[in-house]
């Protein structure tokens, strides 16, 4: 496989230019002809003056610049990079979906009845017995799924002010945690790369308020001593809670609910296969066990005889969205789901941790921790970010490097269920070469991506973040 | 491939104990793409057809068609956050550009690349004033009329913090800033005004409140949106130190709800601030080039440490509101905002003259939106108009909210006529 980018240059200096660059234009603002008096408007507005055909050609070339799951595989560990099937922007397009945040419950029962089915299969799909889907993303559904654990503590009059966070877990668990105001505790990993039970007894107290933890964890293993983990948390009168981003090694095999867990958050933009749109929008749902389901945000979907409605749960958190969440997000994963039913969803993770082994089998590189299911952890014999580097030119995504610590020059690679024998041995291949390459071929690459390597120390420290910050002339 | 791998069984690969295997149903039918469409057009066309004069804070503007066909690139829709900016320049550049255009708007410096919605925005707004040296205070003053869902997740963001809301009165749909300086003292650390507020009222005191905030060493955060930025007075230039709002309603119009947080503020805060940010830089061979920077302030570096905890972001609706502002340019967006005061003057006026209403409430300019008073009951009034196709705000016992732009435009007569009949 022979891969080159699409690169526009229009000079020595630049690649494609900037919209400003293209045209500007500056208007001066007639405060009459607003009906205004000129010390409420401003005295004029500058801003790019291009025409559509123009425009069209600006962002087809920028997106040809760009690398998405369909130019090739993208094997992010922790991102869950799966296709997003094309028909679900369709039912997110659907005119009569597009309603205002504050219509009457009575006047959208369609939007509802997307969303409290939505709300059913997560609740189902995790073993949770109530679902709210504001959280736009899963940070939000952390610091939801946190608040709601601090809001139950204090109902039982009981004043807990840590959170404990194994260390190999994402940094928003930890980011989470301080938000909510608590105290972060990290746990250090067994030498096996999963929870230490001991550790763990030691770490909490009457002060756990919860642990986040994340299973398969990291290093893609599962914590098998879930049950025992649980434990010790109840015991110490705290909550666990699921961080759901690697959901998707799980489904239809266990459940968060079953396995102990109070509270979690699901990342539909990783399991459920919505775009992840260049960073975003994402939804981050959060379901709870029934004794925390009156603290969940509010509004959330009810079903009554009359049809659904928006209440609010009694001791409700409040809200962590302005209003009730990512709605084209939601749906697409409503779509999903509904395309894939339970032998799908089933079928998804036993691919996914399929391929994961299998494109393991195919690598050089060492893979210290077993047995792993949807992710694994490869440890590079040169800078792991400069193997990604030189694995852009071979047509791939690269994995997620240098995280977890746990593993000396991380590389985390994902699959996904998407990926036929083909390209995972594309994918070993391009792991291979490099893993052959000298340190030199490595630190020059990438070669064959729109731009080469960037200078990333230089825009920290002369930070240039608009184009007003730019020097140069307009065409 | 079990075979590379050395199982026998799919099943073998999983390191599950037994206790907690699942071995129940989730009782979700599998259907064919054409069954989920048909499926969830049904359910979505029990929604009423309703012809909707609603805003308070969310507004439907029109997105080009263009905008739709371009931003559904799979390349765009379908990336990945730009940790790899040598694969991703496309998407770091369109990023790039949306910072820069907010940054025109605002007339700040800095602008980040997107918070979820503009109420997240004001809570990252609150926790960023906590952090920033100088400021000892620690309440946030918001105004006694704001739009619930903001104060609301205000009250979360500072919950985890020394920080606590109070509100200040309005004097006729706006900050009254009398009492504003009377309340300020050393132990406030955040002011925060909206123009337009919730009310649609465009608030003149700017300025002053900015002056108020500044003497009691207070950050001055104001809350607007990206339409009106257009037209009024820069933030900038009345002494805004953080710029929060929607900037959605360019992008994805209603949607139910989901936003675009806008978020710019002055250059002393960059290291403190919250979410990702695009830099220009050079690669290899010189030429320019864009990366996510300043890193070290989120969440996956810096863990309980980070400025905040937002890590996925609304990236896709950025460049689709970039996308927007650039098809309308100066003259189309300036059009756009100047037509949003005509409109609700002149609807506002038509509604006046009908007995049995007063509009606008407030003698006050206003952007879009406007205040009713009814002489019956504003739910009556709503729930008759709702009947007739036609949805408002009834947000007091007898005063309602109606909000205009280009997509109801040509529903104004009927609106009108509906409330004369009904009057």
């Amino acid at each position: 496989m022979k891969f080159e980018q699409a690169r526009w240059i229009t000079d020595e200096d630049r690649y494609e230019p900037l919209l400003a660059e293209k045209r500007s234009k500056t208007v001066s603002v007639d405060a009459d002809d607003a009906g205004l008096p000129d010390e409420l408007t401003r005295d004029e507005l500058t801003l790019p003056s291009v025409s559509e055909p123009e425009l069209a050609r600006h962002y087809t070339r920028l997106s040809e610049m760009t690398y998405g799951i369909e130019n090739g595989p993208f094997p992010l560990g922790s991102c869950t990079m799966k296709y997003n099937p094309s028909f679900t922007e369709d039912v997110a397009a659907l005119a009569a979906g597009q309603v205002h945040p504050d219509r009457p419950a009575e006047s959208i029962q369609g939007t509802l009845g997307v969303l409290y089915g939505l709300q059913e299969y997560l609740g189902r799909i995790g073993g949770m017995d109530a679902v709210t889907l504001q959280p736009p993303a899963g940070a939000a559904g952390e610091f939801a799924g946190i608040l709601v654990a601090k809001a139950y503590h204090e109902a039982n009059g009981d004043d807990r002010t840590e959170v404990v966070v194994p260390d190999s877990a994402h940094g928003t668990n930890f980011a989470t945690g301080a938000l909510a105001g608590f105290d972060v505790v990290t746990l250090p990993s067994g030498s096996d790369g999963r929870v230490d039970c001991e550790a763990l007894e030691n770490a909490v107290g009457d002060d756990t308020a919860a642990l986040m933890l994340t299973n398969p964890n990291t290093l893609g293993l599962f914590e098998r001593d879930i049950t025992e983990i649980a434990d010790i948390v109840h015991d110490a009168g705290g909550l666990l809670y699921y961080d759901g981003a690697n959901l998707n090694a799980l489904l239809g095999r266990v459940r968060p609910g079953d396995m102990g867990f109070d509270v979690m958050h699901y990342n539909v933009h990783k399991t459920f296969a919505t775009p992840h749109g260049g960073g975003g929008p994402g939804a981050g749902p959060v379901g709870v066990v029934d004794d925390l389901a009156e603290f969940l945000p509010e509004p959330r979907v009810g079903k009554t005889d009359e049809g659904y409605e928006l209440f609010a749960p009694e001791s409700s958190i409040g809200k962590v969205h302005g209003y009730h969440g990512n709605w084209l997000v939601l749906v697409k994963a409503y779509a999903y789901i509904a395309r894939l039913g339970d032998a799908g969803l089933t079928d998804a993770s036993a691919k996914a941790v399929l391929n994961a082994n299998y494109l393991a089998s195919q690598i050089e590189y060492d893979v210290p921790f077993a047995p792993f299911h949807h992710e694994f952890v490869a440890s590079a014999d040169a800078d792991a970010a400069d193997v990604a580097k030189r694995m852009l030119d071979f047509g791939v995504h690269p994995p997620t490097t240098k995280w977890p610590e746990a593993v000396e020059e991380a590389l985390m690679a994902e699959p996904t269920e998407i990926e036929t024998k083909r390209s995972l041995d594309q994918l070993a291949e391009a792991f291979n070469a490099v893993a052959n390459e000298s340190e030199a071929t490595i630190e020059d690459a990438p070669n064959r991506t729109a731009v080469q390597r960037i200078d990333q120390a230089t825009a920290a420290r002369n930070p240039r973040l608009s184009w007003q910050a730019l020097e140069f002339d307009a065409e | 491939m079990l075979a590379a791998i050395g199982a026998d069984t799919e099943a073998e690969l999983f390191d599950i104990p037994d206790d907690v295997l699942f071995d129940g149903e989730f009782d979700i039918p599998k259907r064919s793409e054409r069954a989920v469409l048909a499926e969830t057009t049904a359910q979505l066309e029990m929604n009423d057809s309703v012809t909707e004069f609603l805003g308070r804070g969310h507004y439907d503007h029109y997105v080009p068609s263009w905008v739709d066909h371009v931003a559904d690139r799979s390349e765009f829709l379908t990336s990945y956050t730009q940790y790899q900016p040598e694969i991703a320049q496309g998407f770091l550049q369109a990023l790039f550009e949306y910072q820069s255009m907010l940054v025109e708007l605002t007339g700040l410096p800095v602008a980040n690349c997107s918070m979820y919605d503009a109420a997240t925005a004001l809570g990252e707004a609150a926790t960023l004033s906590s952090r920033l040296r100088g400021i000892t205070g620690t309440t946030v003053l918001v105004p006694e009329l704001l739009a619930s869902g903001r104060r609301a997740v205000l009250e979360n963001y500072v919950a985890g913090t020394e920080l606590s809301v109070e509100t200040y009165p309005m004097d006729d749909g706006v900050a009254a800033t009398a009492a504003v300086a009377e309340r300020c003292a050393s132990d406030v650390a955040m002011v925060y005004a909206e123009s337009p507020t919730v009310r649609g009222t465009i608030d003149p005191g700017l300025s002053e409140l900015s002056s108020i905030a500044d003497e009691h060493s207070a950050v001055f955060c104001l809350g607007t949106d990206i339409v009106a930025l257009g037209l009024l007075e820069s933030p900038a230039a009345v002494g805004a130190d953080i710029v929060v709002g929607e900037a959605g309603s360019l992008g994805i119009g209603a949607s139910y709800g989901m936003g675009l947080g806008l978020f710019a503020c002055r250059e002393e805060y960059l290291r403190q601030i919250p979410g990702r940010l695009v830099g220009a830089s050079t690669d290899e061979t010189g030429r320019r080039a864009f990366t996510l920077t300043l890193q070290t302030r989120e969440q996956h570096i810096r863990r309980e440490r980070a400025t905040s905890n937002i890590c996925t972001n609304q990236a896709w609706v950025a460049l689709r509101t970039a996308m927007t502002v650039a098809d309308l340019g100066p003259d189309g967006l300036l059009e756009l905002a100047s037509e949003s005061v005509r409109s609700a003057s002149t609807l506002a006026a038509r509604i006046d003259a009908i007995d049995g209403y007063t509009a606008p409430v407030h003698d006050r300019h206003h952007f879009r939106e406007f205040v009713v008073r009814t002489e019956s009951s504003a739910a009556t009034v709503q729930e008759e108009l709702l009947a007739e196709g036609i949805a408002v705000h009834a947000i007091d016992e007898h005063l309602l909210e109606l909000c205009t732009t280009e997509t109801n435009a040509d529903e104004r007569d009927r609106l009108v006529a509906t409330l004369e009949e009904l009057a």
